[in-house]
């Protein structure tokens, strides 16, 4: 018996949803930007698995095309990080409420 | 079948504990876990391509950047989480909110995906030859393929100026 398409979009909306509740529920900038991932990459599993069942090369690039922004934002959000906690030795969203300091 | 339930259990278990962990190091670790679940998945799937840039360049560069960066800040865990800039009644409230819409959000995904739609096996032929998808995406897809250079540049310079110290 092999999966079905229903199967992994099944596991992509459970894996999708743990990454919004860590963005819901973590205060801390370094996991929010790991949630983002593990959001990400449930989409990518959408994408494979539609292509899959579609018989077709574009879900394998649309995913490769979801891999490259993911990594741009990893380093523009990173960078954010870094120049945030130089100013505040904290990495706690609560902290930094006010738009100017 | 046995495959496709381990690597999701795999993957679903390493994704809560990247949310439940309160030391970001381990957080990073286990998304690694989680990712190379997925690469499992993806291998399942006839995708080979995207298997391996899964491990090559989620697990082995970005994953590794977030590390860096990490150590780099050498990052209070513990106490930033509950410092008194956070209201206590309040961030549990939002907490508590918060995972209420996840588990919201679930159901209803489930529900939407149980309402019928194909369940039968996958039909038709699988595309796996890397060649097919490098030759689309050179000529389909050659415009998309050059922006996407450029978003690489600025997030590049972005990254460096905005790391920068300002003497």
């Amino acid at each position: 018996m092999m999966p079905t398409l229903n199967d992994y979009l099944v596991l992509s909306a459970i894996l999708f949803s743990i990454g919004t509740a860590g963005v819901f529920v973590r205060r801390n900038l370094i996991t929010i930007l790991l949630s983002i991932e593990i959001m990400l990459n449930a989409v990518n599993l959408t994408f494979v698995a539609f292509g899959r069942a579609l018989g077709s090369a574009d879900g394998q690039i649309i995913v490769f095309f979801v891999m490259t922004v993911a990594a741009a934002e990893a380093a523009v959000g990173l960078a954010i990080v870094i120049s945030l906690f130089r100013h505040r030795e904290s990495l706690n969203p609560d902290r930094f409420a006010s738009l100017k300091w | 079948m046995i495959l496709f339930y381990s690597f999701a259990v795999i993957a679903v278990v390493a994704s809560l504990l990247v949310i439940a962990q309160r030391n970001p190091i381990y957080s990073v670790l286990l998304l690694i876990a989680s990712f190379g679940a997925l690469s499992g998945l993806y291998v399942l799937l006839d995708a080979p391509f995207v298997a391996v840039i899964q491990i090559i360049v989620y697990a082995g560069a970005i994953m590794v950047l977030f590390l860096f960066v990490v150590m780099l800040l050498n990052a209070p865990h513990e106490e930033t989480e509950y410092d008194e800039h956070t209201q206590m009644l309040r961030r549990s409230g939002a907490m508590r909110f918060g995972g209420f819409l996840a588990v919201v959000l679930v159901m209803e995904l489930v529900w939407a995906l149980s309402k019928g739609g194909q369940t039968g096996r996958f039909a038709g032929a699988s595309v796996s030859s890397v060649a097919l998808i490098g030759r689309a995406l050179f000529t389909d897809y050659a415009f998309q393929f050059e922006v996407t250079s450029v978003l690489i540049l600025v997030a590049m310079v972005g990254a460096v100026v905005l790391a920068r110290r300002t003497s």
